[in-house]
């Protein structure tokens, strides 16, 4: 099968699955009990029928169900998210708004899962029966059975009670004045809990995995040959074993991208990130249907994209995969 | 001319121009920034679209009202210099500020005053506000004459707080659709704050505006509105001082941890006008709850000094009837149903339910707001213990989420329900939608969702809700509230606990019956 033909047919699947995102997306929140009338007139402290019937009429929720479906559709594929019901703006400024502080969270969660997971990993596997390999691993296995919200609370009652000395919610504090600089500042200051809540599950993860394949390497021929030859311990853990031990973690971390993205949700709500995870669950509270579907046609698109890509990028590195078709 | 408010133009520049009362001695004095915390978030911030907190307090800095009102619920100057009611009632007149701008630069005419009122008319959820205006006429740049079809007591306080913002034609009447119009997110006002930016569910700043049209107001260079996510957060911020005032203050807990704060002020004052309430309503459409004799039953079988001194602390105040206590509307005299389980019982054996099967009578639900527990849940819970004493079985059905909850009430799908509903000044505004025959309205949620009718009722509400003279119409309102605590369509149970929590640096804390729903120009910081 030529490249071309198989980008061809590897894109027609993505925007299949990308419509089958839309209308799963569309008919399971439309299945949830309330209606975004009834809570846009709660905000207003009530409403008449009058206006009741205008709300549903402005928005569209006058129509069945299908013809909401299909004028959704429609719109959606030519990018129209549409305006959103609970915040009066374009869903797709809303999205693109709350972005930015989601991206700059799971990546800084998954760097610092990467960096440190390994160096634990590593440092664990130097003497596996050793009591650091069992500190690690005790760590690791609290880090990977706590649900990520309740380690954030954790961290959240530690530093708010009993050691104030990190913000627990918001980006930045918009009381102060700093300029630029001082702001990103503040906005990494704010940014420590929640990668730490995020990062931590994926971190014990690395480290489980780490540990593991570098044992296994350290094992190998050629790195008793690179002993017998003298190379110093630290050359052989760290050039010869790590470069090797950490492929499995990089290949992991690109597939995980999904769930990390669906770990950023609950972590932002946690500590009020105003990142699409809160968006998207003040919106599920709301029944602002348009933006709920589009932070999830959002993340769909993401994680499809990387898949794409990690795809993609397999075929060309490794030759046997290409063949398979 | 038979009511008059004119007030002389240098009078108001002298007078303390509206609101907030000077408790403090000291001089006054500008600069500062107020942060202000709240969970409430904003949809945008045109009050004249859209009720609620969340708007309402930023919407009060950034718009002007014709009237603002002070704590004795007298009305005074504000947007308007002046003011007359003509004799037979039908008609206002409003003189209105020759120096006011908007923030644009542009002046304010009488056509922004009627565009203003067009568009509350036409799109704000409280069409009982200024449902009988037949037009207003513009005579002049500077005089507006509303027009009304009856003579509409309530329109001065309709005029006040949020109700009535004055928006600029220029921008509004542009034919977009009001409701979802682009300036909303980014308004242009008359207001002692200019608009700097909102942030959806994070943060909106506002700015003093130079060129406000009360001489050296405000004191305030800023005002930031800083969402928080829960209650709990919110507390914990003005305890530790990251922001400086902290109105609309609920959970009871909080209230008396924050009195101990030597740093901070807490007072009740403020609220009067919102008039909040929490209670318990029944269904007339059940079987068991239309008949009069168990609904007061179950009034009877609810200890309401229980509710408020062990359940909420003893922070709350009583609710007795449709009006909150202070309130000029306000029925003093009601039955109030104390506590008498005797008395219950023999009501209900009296209305032929006696107890069968493990000695109950009968099964009733009770639904309940979620996400505000000590209100609703737990006086859910303590009323289920309660009623079990008459022989009532209560099944408590909870939801999942605010939307579930209207759903069922609104759609009259309940046997009884704890609500929060607020009075919203006066009761034609917020009083009368509960009670009267033609608001039983399925799926429309604070409407007369009881389905409970009583002509006499409808006449009384009617006869107040036009009636000029302050003292008949509260008499008709006394009467009109009697018959209602009789008839009992709910069970009253208490005013929401609110209170505002502020840093002692602030001086004149919005203390007026509006409390922080009204222009903070006289807030400074010591």
């Amino acid at each position: 099968m030529t490249m071309t033909l198989l980008v061809a047919r590897r894109l027609l699947h993505a925007f299949l699955l990308i419509l089958a995102v839309l209308v799963l997306n569309f008919l399971l929140i439309h299945m949830a009990p309330g209606d975004p009338a009834d809570v846009i007139a709660g905000e207003m402290g009530g409403a008449t029928e009058e206006m009741l019937a205008d709300i549903r009429k402005t928005y569209g929720l006058d129509k069945p169900v299908y013809v909401q479906l299909g004028v959704y559709l429609s719109r959606a594929l030519q990018g129209d998210l549409g305006q959103s019901f609970f915040y009066n703006a374009p869903v797709l400024d809303l999205v693109v708004s709350r972005a930015g502080p989601t991206i700059l969270l799971v990546a800084t969660a998954l760097l610092f899962a990467i960096f440190v997971g390994t160096f634990l990993g590593v440092l664990a596997s130097h003497k596996p029966k050793g009591i650091v390999s069992g500190l690690v691993t005790l760590v690791s296995v609290i880090g990977y059975s706590a649900p990520i919200f309740w380690t954030g609370m954790m961290l959240v009652i530690l530093f708010a009670w009993i050691y104030p000395i990190f913000p627990i919610a918001n980006m930045y504090d918009i009381t102060k004045s700093g300029g630029f600089f001082g702001r990103v500042v503040d906005i990494l200051y704010h940014l420590v809990l929640p990668s730490l809540a995020l990062g931590i599950v994926y971190l014990a993860q690395y480290a489980r995995l780490t540990r593991a394949s570098m044992l296994e390497i350290l094992g190998s021929d050629y790195i008793r040959t690179a002993r017998a030859k003298g190379v110093a311990e630290v050359k052989v853990y760290g050039h010869h074993a790590l470069r090797n031990a950490v492929l499995p973690v990089v290949t992991i971390a690109g597939l995980q991208f999904g769930s990390i993205i669906s770990g950023a949700v609950l972590v932002e709500t946690v500590f009020s990130w105003p990142g699409l995870g809160t968006l998207a669950f003040d919106s599920i509270l709301a029944r602002d249907y348009p933006t709920i579907l589009g932070i999830l046609f959002f993340s769909s698109l993401l994680v499809i994209v990387a898949n794409l890509i990690t795809d993609f990028v397999y075929r060309l590195v490794d030759p046997r995969i290409r063949t398979g078709g | 001319m038979r009511k008059t408010g004119i007030i002389a133009a240098a009078t108001a520049m002298l007078m303390t121009v509206g609101a907030a009362s000077f408790t403090q001695a000291d001089e006054p004095k500008s600069g500062g920034t107020l942060v202000l915390g709240t969970t409430q978030k904003a949809r945008h911030l045109n009050p004249a679209v859209q009720s609620g907190i969340a708007t309402a307090v930023p919407g009060t800095q950034i718009f002007a009202t014709p009237l603002r009102f002070d704590e004795n619920w007298e009305p005074q100057p504000y947007l308007a210099e002046s003011w007359s009611i003509s004799d037979d009632g039908k008609s206002i007149t409003l003189k209105l500020r020759a120096n006011a701008k908007f923030h644009d630069g542009k002046p304010i005419t009488s056509e922004d005053v009627a565009f203003s009122l067009q568009t509350v008319k036409d799109n704000h959820p409280f069409k009982s506000m200024f449902a009988p205006v037949t037009g207003v006429d513009t005579p002049d740049p500077l005089t507006a004459v509303i027009n009304f079809e009856k003579p509409h007591p309530a329109a001065l306080l309709a005029m006040s707080s949020a109700l009535l913002p004055i928006i600029p034609k220029h921008i509004y009447g542009d034919g977009q659709d009001a409701k979802s119009h682009p300036a909303n997110n980014a308004p242009v006002g008359s207001g002692p704050f200019k608009f700097v930016e909102f942030k959806p569910g994070e943060y909106i700043i506002l700015e003093k505006n130079p060129d406000y049209f009360i001489e050296g107001r405000p004191y305030l260079d800023k005002i930031i509105i800083k969402n928080y996510k829960d209650l709990t957060s919110l507390a914990l911020a003005i305890d530790k001082g990251e922001i400086n005032m902290y109105p609309f203050l609920a959970p009871t807990k909080d209230i008396a941890r924050l009195k101990k704060n030597d740093g901070l002020v807490v007072t009740d004052k403020g609220y009067e006008a919102v008039g909040p309430m929490n209670w318990l309503a029944f269904n007339f459409n059940n079987q068991y709850l239309k008949d009069k004799r168990v609904r007061q039953a179950i009034a009877y079988a609810m200890d309401r000094d229980f509710i408020i001194n062990a359940l909420l602390g003893g922070q709350s105040k009583a609710a007795t009837g449709p009006v909150v206590p202070g309130s000029p509307f306000y029925a003093a005299g009601v039955n109030k149903y104390d506590l008498d389980l005797d008395k219950a019982n023999a009501m209900l054996d009296e209305a032929g339910f006696s107890r069968g099967d493990g000695d109950m009578r009968f099964k009733l639900t009770i639904d309940y707001i979620p996400g505000s527990a000590e209100l609703q849940k737990n006086v859910a819970e303590y009323l289920k213990s309660q009623l079990k004493k008459v022989g009532i079985d209560v099944e408590l059905r909870a939801s999942p989420d605010f939307p579930t909850w209207a759903k069922r009430v609104g759609g009259h799908d309940f046997d009884m329900s704890m609500d929060i509903v607020f009075n919203w000044a006066d009761p034609v505004i917020g009083v009368h939608r509960t009670y009267l025959c033609d608001n039983i309205k399925k799926g429309v949620i604070w409407s007369n969702t009881q389905s409970y009718c009583n002509e006499e009722v409808d006449k009384l509400l009617n006869e107040a809700g036009s009636e000029l003279d302050q003292a008949k119409r509260i008499a008709l309102y006394k009467k009109a509230q009697e018959i209602i605590v009789d008839d009992a369509p709910l069970a009253f149970i208490n005013v929401l606990p609110y209170h505002t929590a502020y840093s002692k640096e602030i001086g004149n804390p919005p203390i007026t019956i509006w409390g922080a729903m009204s222009p903070l120009d006289e807030v400074y910081i010591k």
